[in-house]
């Protein structure tokens, strides 16, 4: 019996959710009194993951699996559950492994559950908590299946280090054939993505148009953050679709979400509110994000923006 | 082609969401329900399907009698027949467990769901579906389209950071959203279409045994937020220190 992991890497380097879903799994092990395993595919470097207190690492190194096909990947663990007699399996929030998930669960007839905010409330019965509704409420959930599937929310419950052993072991799979090919991927690769970063910068229509964006940009780049943007600003073609967040769009679950010039309607905040620490930067000091913010600057963005990029050059340059 | 939508019935997303019975039940008093909005772009792209392709639509949900209207308001904007499994939806197990049934009496190629529901946002249901009926999968499609004489899928899906194009053949499940069709084809019914929805078959079907994997427990609302400190535009050092030191997330 142990805890699996799917530690999850693109082009061979860990994501930083590899390490939270890790750290997550050692303390569900250590409710459980039991290990950790970890399954790496195609991933360099597995020694990382024994700073998160993974005790074991399935290593698969397969062509294969270059391309992302999702029913291969859930085939490899629960190929994996089956060896290691794994009951409890720990996955991220990232597109792929929500992908895999419920094929997995399908597989193993294992009981999942998704957007898990918090290490198990009780591991006999098992159950853990979730954000449901928008994030406008949680949900206590129990899982009565024998294996268990757990999809941790991004950033939920941070990198907590410990020392394990990381010991690998290769693992070699059979899989079976596939009927999806993935023909073409379109991707910045040099930009931070909405998924994965700590920090968020996004700008609504008070922004008045997309020439405005440059300074947005430069405030990401200060911050190592990703950029967004609400939804009238990408129906508008000020900004790529690719960037409006909130219900409809992509959401966010940063450590900081900055909003510029954005009002804060329901609908945007469905979809940001996941987000640990919300700044506002409105003219208007009655805009409904200051009622969900934490920290607010009620001012015109065209002046705050540039002063507060100076102000961050300033403090990075010090630190 | 034959094609079968799934529609969860959810409250709109405007709707205050407050608990009964001991913070177990969800209180549905005075919420009104929509079709999830990404089972509303799914059905804009299979009356694409019916009209340009010849396909037939059915659309499906898992509830008690009153979903019904949700699924008229589908038959409404286009969809052929309807329907309703007539049990509950407790966990996305058992409800994937329904619609099997439903897709292997009814013989159908294409099987249009949404990413997730944004009630419980489980994002579980396409996906087990697919595995039970040992269907394809496409997750976060955006692009949909079928060459109805070989049963070639082109698909596009959202990955993080960017997009990919699949191809894969029927019969197939699809986690679908915005950008299936754009938001400005989304339909909403006519007054002809209401009336012709009455014509409509809406088939009640008995459920089959399923077993819930998970079961809700309880509900709880997130802690009342504390003020904003709001930080004056002349003291931006403050807003830096704030960040840094009070938040810790600079
Ligand atoms: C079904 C449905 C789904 C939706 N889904 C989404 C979604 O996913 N995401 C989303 O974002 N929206 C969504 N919306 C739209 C949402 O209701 C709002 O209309 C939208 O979020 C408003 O965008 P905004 O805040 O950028 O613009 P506005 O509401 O126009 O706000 C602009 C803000 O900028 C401020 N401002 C103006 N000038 C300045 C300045 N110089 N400096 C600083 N601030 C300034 C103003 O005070 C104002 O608060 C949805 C709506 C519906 C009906
Ligand atoms: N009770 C239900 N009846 C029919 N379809 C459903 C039901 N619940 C979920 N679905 C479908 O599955 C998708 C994802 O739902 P969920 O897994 O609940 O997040 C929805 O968008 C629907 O297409």
């Amino acid at each position: 019996m142990s805890v699996l992991v799917y530690t999850e890497s693109e082009q061979g380097k860990f994501k930083k959710t590899a390490f939270e879903v890790a750290s997550y799994a050692k303390a569900v092990a250590n409710q459980l009194g039991t290990t950790v395993t970890a399954v790496c595919i195609n991933s360099d470097n597995t020694d990382q993951l024994s700073n998160y207190g993974v005790d074991k690492v399935l290593t698969v190194n397969n062509p294969q699996l270059d391309s992302f096909i999702a029913k291969s990947f859930a085939e490899v663990i629960s190929q994996a559950t089956e060896k290691e007699n794994a009951k409890v399996i720990v996955l991220s929030s990232s597109a792929n492994s929500k992908y895999i998930a419920p094929l997995l669960a399908a597989g193993l007839k294992a009981g999942y559950t998704s957007n898990v905010v918090a290490a198990p409330e009780s591991t006999s019965p098992f159950s853990v908590k979730r954000s449901a509704f928008t994030n406008k409420a949680f949900e206590i959930t129990q899982i009565n299946t024998d294996v268990k599937i757990v999809g941790i929310s991004n950033n939920s419950f941070g990198l907590v280090e410990s020392k394990g052993d990381a010991a690998t072991e290769t693992f070699s799979p059979s899989l079976s054939e596939n009927n999806i090919k993935v023909e073409s991927v379109d991707k910045a690769t040099d930009k931070v993505t909405i998924a994965d970063a700590d920090i968020v910068v996004s700008g609504g229509r008070g922004l008045k148009g997309p020439e405005n964006w440059g300074m947005i940009e430069e405030l990401a780049d200060v911050l190592g953050a990703a950029t967004a943007c609400s939804k009238p600003v990408s129906d508008l073609g000020w900004r790529p679709h690719s960037e409006h967040v909130g219900q409809t769009g992509k959401p966010v679950a940063s450590n900081l979400y900055v909003a510029i010039g954005i009002s804060g309607a329901i609908q945007h905040l469905a979809g940001i509110n996941a987000s640990k620490v919300k700044l506002v930067i409105n003219t208007d000091p009655e805009a409904p994000f200051f009622k969900a913010a934490d920290y607010g600057v009620v001012g015109d963005a065209f002046e705050v923006v540039p002063a507060l990029i100076e102000k961050l050059k300033a403090f990075k340059a010090q630190q | 082609m034959k094609i079968l939508v799934c529609i969860s019935h959810v409250p709109d997303t405007t709707s205050k969401i407050n608990f009964t019975d001991g913070d177990t039940k969800f209180d549905t008093n005075g919420v009104q329900f929509v079709i999830n909005p990404n089972d509303e772009f799914g059905l804009t792209r299979a009356m694409w399907f019916k009209e340009k392709q010849g396909a037939n639509v059915t659309v499906v949900n898992v509830g008690g009698p009153e979903t019904e209207p949700t699924l008229r308001k589908a038959l409404a904007i286009g969809a052929d027949a309807a329907i309703r499994v007539n049990t509950p939806a407790t966990d996305g197990f058992s409800v994937a467990q329904q619609l099997a049934k439903v897709v292997e009496d009814g013989g159908f190629d294409l099987i249009i769901a949404g990413r997730e529901s944004i009630d419980y946002n489980g994002g579980m249901v396409p996906g087990i579906l697919a595995g039970l009926t040992n269907m394809n999968f496409i997750n976060k499609c955006i692009g949909l389209e079928v060459d109805a004489s070989s049963n070639a899928v082109t698909a596009t899906r959202e990955i993080d950071g960017g997009k990919e194009t699949v191809s894969t053949t029927l019969p197939l499940v699809i986690g679908g959203q915005k950008g299936l069709v754009e938001e400005s084809d989304l339909r909403i019914p006519n007054m002809r279409g209401i009336m012709m929805a009455r014509q409509k078959p809406l088939t009640v079907t008995e459920p089959i045994e399923t077993n819930a994997q998970t079961t809700s427990v309880s509900f709880e609302k997130p802690a009342p937020k504390g003020a904003v400190k709001l930080v004056s535009p002349d003291n931006l050092d403050e807003l830096v220190d704030l960040l840094h030191n009070e938040a810790k997330v600079i």
